[in-house]
C-alpha cells in the first residue's frame, strides 16, 4: 500500500479527462489542416480553449497552448522582457518575489546573465507572501525602468496564497504587465483572470487532473510577447508547432471537472489537512508548520498543502524513511546534481538553512483520503527518530 | 539483510548491487556527491563524482528496480580526503586518498548514516574478499583477480567495519564482471575503469597541487647539496620518481637519477642514484587492524603501494605504530603511502609510512612468531 501525498508534484489523472483523452488518441487530425479531419481536430481543441478560458475567467482568445508551466513562465518572462526592452530599451527591470517557482527564477538569472536585465528581488515576509506595497516600493525606486512584475498565485511549496488583485492594482497604476504562475492555484482555488487584473497567468493541466505535457499560458490581448518558438504560428503567432489536441482535450476535461468540485473538495482537503498538521504537530518532536496556517483556512494556504519543519532532521532521510514506509512525499525543494539543497523559499521567509534541511512537504488531492493521513502519522515517530540519528552521525 | 549499495555509476558498483539483490538482501542505492562545486561536477569528464555518473548509477538502480538516493557527503570528503591529500604533500609526504576515503568516508561517513537508517550494511564494488571464520569473525582477503585487488586500500579498515562490509565481486575475475554486466542488460557494461584520483579528474596531479599550494620554487639537489637544478615546489615529487626532474646536468657515472627524499622546510629535492632508494627498514603510524593486533613479532607480507608487490617481512606493533623489517631490500618506498600486512591472503592490517631506511641485515628482530 503506497500513500500518495505528492499531489504537487503531480496529481492522478481525473477519471473523465482520461477517457476524454485517450478517446481523442484514436482520432487522426491535425488541427491546422484545412481538410475536414483537421477541422474535427481543431473543434475539438476550439472547444477545449472555451471550456478552460470559461474556467479561468478569461477570453478563449487569451488562452495559448504550451507544454505545461514551465513553457508558460518561460514564454511570459522571457517574452514579455524582450518585447518591452524592444519597445523601449530602458525597461530591463524585472521584479520578481524571491519564492517564485526557477520556472521563473531561473528565467530571471538567464536574463541577467545574458540579455542584459537587471532584477529587485520582491521580499517575502515569515509567512510566504509579497506584500502590494512591496511591490510599489519596487517599482516607484524607478518606474520607467521596470520590464515585468511577477508573483506567483500559490505557492508550490508552502501553499501560500498571495494577495494577486492587489499586486496587479499597483502593476497597473504604473502601466506595468504582471505575470502570475497560478500552477498550484488552478483547479484548486477560484482563478478569475479577468477579474485578477494580471496581464499573463500560467497554468498547467497535470497539477490539476489533466495529462503531463499540456498547459496553457493565459495572455491579454494586448500583451505583447516575441516568441521562444518559430514555425507554424500557431496560437496567435506566439507558439508555434502543431498542437497535441488529445492532450487539450483531456486538460479541459479536467479543469471543467475540478471547478465543478472546488469547493467540496477545498472543503474536505483543507479538514484533512488540518488533521494531519495538528496531529504531527501533537507528535512532540518540534515539528511546525511552515507559513501562515490556520484551521479552517483553505482561502490564505492552499487546502491540499501541509508543509512541516522537523527540527533535526534532513529532509532527504525523512524522504526515503517514509518511502521505505509506504509514504510518497517530498522536501519541496529543488535538487542540484541530485542533492537537496535548502529552499529558497524557505530561506526568503527568513528560516534558517539548518531549519530549512529538515522540510518536509505533503501534499494532498482528489484521491486523498483519511487513510492516507493515518499512514503518515503512524510512519512519522520512527522516521523522525531514525532520520535525527543520521544527521548526527554525519555532523561534522 | 538491509544493505546499501555504494553506486559510484561505474560497472563493478553496478554488479555489486545487483549481487546483493540476487543473495536475497533489500537494497537500496546510494550516489555520493562529493565535490562541492557544481561546476566541476559538470566539467569534469572523467572521475566518479560527475553528474553523468550519478545518472549512470540511478538508471543501473531502475534497472535493478532498487530506490536510489543521492547522499551529499561534500563537506565530510574535502575535510577527510581532499584537505588531507593537500596537506599530506605539502608536509613533503605522498598519501593515498583511496585509503582515506575508505576508511573516512565510505566505511564511517556513510557507514554511519546508513546504520542510523536502519540498514545493516554497506556493499561496494572493491575487489576484495570477507571470509568469515568459523567463530564468526570476519576476515578480509584479497580478491581472486589479482591484477584487479584492491585488498590494499581496504586495509584501514577496522573489525567493526568489516563487520558492517560487503565486497561482492571478490571472487570473480574483472572481465567476467563486464559479462555479467552485459548478461544483466546494463547499458554502462563497457564504461573504462577508472584509474585517476576522482578530484583530480585530468590526472595532472603536479597541476592541481600548484593551484592549490601556490608555487614554491626551490633547489634540486644531490645529497652533498650541490645544486643540480630547480623545481616549482617540492611538494610535486614523489620518493623514487625518475621522470620529470629536468636536470641539466647528467650524473657523473651516466646513471638515472631518483628522487630520494623531499625536504618540505628547506623545500629541497634531493637526487641520488637508485642503490640509495633501497631500504628494507619501515616505521609507520597510524596503524589500524582488520582483526586484532598481531601480538609480539609476526612474519607478514607487506606491501608499500596499491597493485605493487608483496614482500616478504618481519613486523610488531607497538600501541598506534609498526616496524617492518624486509627480509629484501627494495625500492620506491613513499612516506604517506600505507604498508599493508598479510598474511597469506588475508590483510592484517596496515600503517601508514612514516620513514625507511637501510639497516644492516644482521639487526633485524629478535623472536619470530606465526602471524596467526
Amino acid at each position: 500500500m503506497t500513500a500518495y501525498l505528492d499531489h504537487a508534484a503531480t496529481t492522478p489523472m481525473l477519471p473523465a479527462a482520461l477517457t476524454a483523452m485517450t478517446e481523442q488518441l484514436a482520432v487522426v487530425g491535425n488541427a491546422s489542416s484545412l481538410h475536414r479531419t483537421g477541422r474535427a481536430s481543431r473543434r475539438a481543441v476550439e472547444e477545449s480553449r472555451e471550456k478552460i478560458s470559461r474556467c479561468l475567467g478569461a477570453r478563449p482568445s487569451e488562452v495559448l497552448f504550451t507544454s505545461g508551466g514551465t513553457e508558460s513562465d518561460n514564454l511570459a518572462v522571457k517574452g514579455t522582457y524582450w518585447a518591452r526592452r524592444d519597445a523601449d530599451p530602458a525597461r530591463v527591470r524585472l521584479l520578481v518575489s524571491a519564492i517564485e517557482h526557477h520556472a521563473v527564477l531561473d528565467c530571471v538569472d538567464f536574463l541577467v546573465a545574458h540579455e542584459g536585465a537587471k532584477v529587485t528581488w520582491l521580499e517575502s515576509t515569515a509567512d510566504g507572501l509579497v506584500e502590494p506595497a512591496t511591490v510599489r516600493a519596487a517599482i516607484e525606486a524607478d518606474p520607467e525602468s521596470v520590464a515585468l512584475v511577477s508573483v506567483m498565485w500559490a505557492n508550490n511549496e508552502v501553499g501560500a496564497v498571495q494577495d494577486v488583485a492587489g499586486i496587479a492594482a499597483v502593476a497597473r497604476e504604473h502601466g506595468i504587465p504582471f505575470h502570475t504562475d497560478a500552477v498550484q492555484a488552478a483547479g484548486h482555488l477560484p482563478v478569475d483572470f479577468a477579474a485578477s487584473g494580471a496581464d499573463l497567468l500560467s497554468v498547467t493541466a497535470h497539477k490539476l487532473g489533466g495529462p503531463i505535457g499540456v498547459g496553457a499560458l493565459v495572455a491579454r490581448r494586448d500583451a505583447r510577447l516575441v516568441p521562444l518558438t518559430h514555425g507554424g504560428g500557431q496560437e496567435r503567432q506566439v507558439r508555434s508547432g502543431t498542437l497535441d489536441t488529445p492532450a487539450i482535450v483531456g486538460f479541459a476535461t479536467a479543469i471543467v471537472a475540478a471547478t465543478e468540485s472546488m469547493e467540496a473538495e477545498a472543503v474536505r482537503l483543507t479538514a484533512l489537512r488540518d488533521d494531519l498538521i495538528e496531529r504531527a504537530m501533537a507528535l512532540g518532536a518540534g515539528i511546525r508548520p511552515t507559513g501562515f496556517w490556520q484551521r479552517g483556512d483553505g482561502v490564505h494556504r492552499l487546502p491540499g498543502n501541509v508543509h512541516l519543519l522537523v527540527p533535526g532532521c534532513d529532509g532527504d532521510s525523512l524522504l526515503y524513511l517514509l518511502d521505505a514506509a509506504g509514504v510518497s512525499c517530498s522536501t519541496g525543494s529543488a535538487c542540484q546534481a541530485g542533492v537537496p539543497q535548502p529552499s529558497h523559499v524557505l530561506l526568503a521567509m527568513g528560516i534558517s538553512e539548518s531549519d530549512a534541511r529538515g522540510a518536509l512537504r505533503l501534499t494532498l488531492g482528489h484521491t486523498s483520503t483519511q487513510g492516507d493521513v493515518d499512514a503518515v502519522v503512524d510512519a512519522l515517530p520512527a522516521a523522525i527518530e531514525r532520520a535525527r540519528r543520521a544527521r548526527e552521525a554525519t555532523a561534522s | 539483510m538491509r544493505v546499501v549499495a555504494a553506486m559510484s555509476g561505474g560497472v563493478d558498483s553496478a554488479v555489486a548491487a545487483a549481487r546483493m539483490l540476487d543473495a536475497g538482501h533489500e537494497v537500496v542505492g546510494v550516489h555520493l556527491a562529493l565535490s562541492q562545486s557544481a561546476a566541476t561536477l559538470r566539467e569534469s569528464a572523467r572521475g566518479c563524482c560527475t553528474i553523468e555518473d550519478a545518472g549512470d548509477a540511478r538508471r543501473v538502480a531502475d534497472v535493478l528496480g532498487i530506490p536510489f538516493y543521492v547522499w551529499d557527503m561534500a563537506a565530510r570528503f574535502t575535510r577527510d580526503v581532499v584537505d588531507d591529500f593537500t596537506r599530506e604533500y605539502a608536509a613533503g609526504r605522498t598519501p593515498n586518498p583511496c585509503l582515506r576515503c575508505n576508511e573516512k568516508i565510505k566505511f564511517s561517513a556513510l557507514l554511519d548514516k546508513a546504520v542510523a537508517l536502519g540498514f545493516d550494511a554497506v556493499a561496494t564494488g572493491h575487489y576484495a574478499q570477507i571470509v568469515e571464520t568459523t567463530d564468526g569473525r570476519r576476515e578480509l582477503h584479497r580478491a581472486v583477480d589479482a591484477a584487479k585487488d584492491q585488498s590494499y586500500v581496504l586495509g584501514v579498515l577496522d573489525a567493526d567495519q568489516l563487520s558492517r562490509a560487503f565486497f561482492p565481486l571478490g571472487d570473480t575475475e574483472k572481465p567476467r564482471i563486464r559479462e555479467e554486466a552485459a548478461q544483466r542488460g546494463f547499458f554502462i557494461a563497457k564504461k573504462p575503469d577508472s584509474h585517476d584520483i576522482c578530484f583530480i579528474p585530468d590526472g595532472d596531479t603536479r597541476g592541481w597541487l600548484t593551484r592549490r599550494l601556490g608555487e614554491a620554487p626551490g633547489d634540486i639537489v644531490d645529497t652533498s647539496g650541490e645544486v643540480l637544478g630547480h623545481h616549482d615546489g617540492a611538494f610535486a615529487y614523489t620518493v623514487g620518481q625518475r621522470r620529470g626532474l629536468g636536470l641539466s646536468r647528467p650524473a657523473a657515472d651516466g646513471e638515472p637519477r631518483y628522487v630520494v627524499e623531499v625536504r618540505p622546510r628547506t623545500n629541497q629535492v634531493v637526487v641520488g642514484p637508485a642503490e640509495l632508494l633501497g631500504v628494507n627498514a619501515i616505521s609507520g603510524d597510524h596503524a589500524r587492524w582488520c582483526g586484532p593486533a598481531p601480538e609480539g613479532v609476526v612474519r607478514v607480507g607487506a606491501q608499500v603501494r596499491a597493485h605493487g608487490e608483496e614482500h616478504a617481512a618481519t613486523a610488531w606493533a607497538d600501541e598506534g605504530r609498526v616496524e617492518v623489517r624486509l627480509d629484501e631490500r627494495i625500492r620506491g618506498v613513499a612516506p604517506g603511502q600505507s604498508v599493508v600486512l598479510y598474511d597469506g591472503t588475508r590483510v592484517i592490517g596496515s600503517a601508514t609510512i612514516a620513514a625507511s631506511r637501510l639497516e644492516r641485515e644482521s639487526s633485524a628482530a629478535p623472536s619470530v612468531r606465526s602471524a596467526g
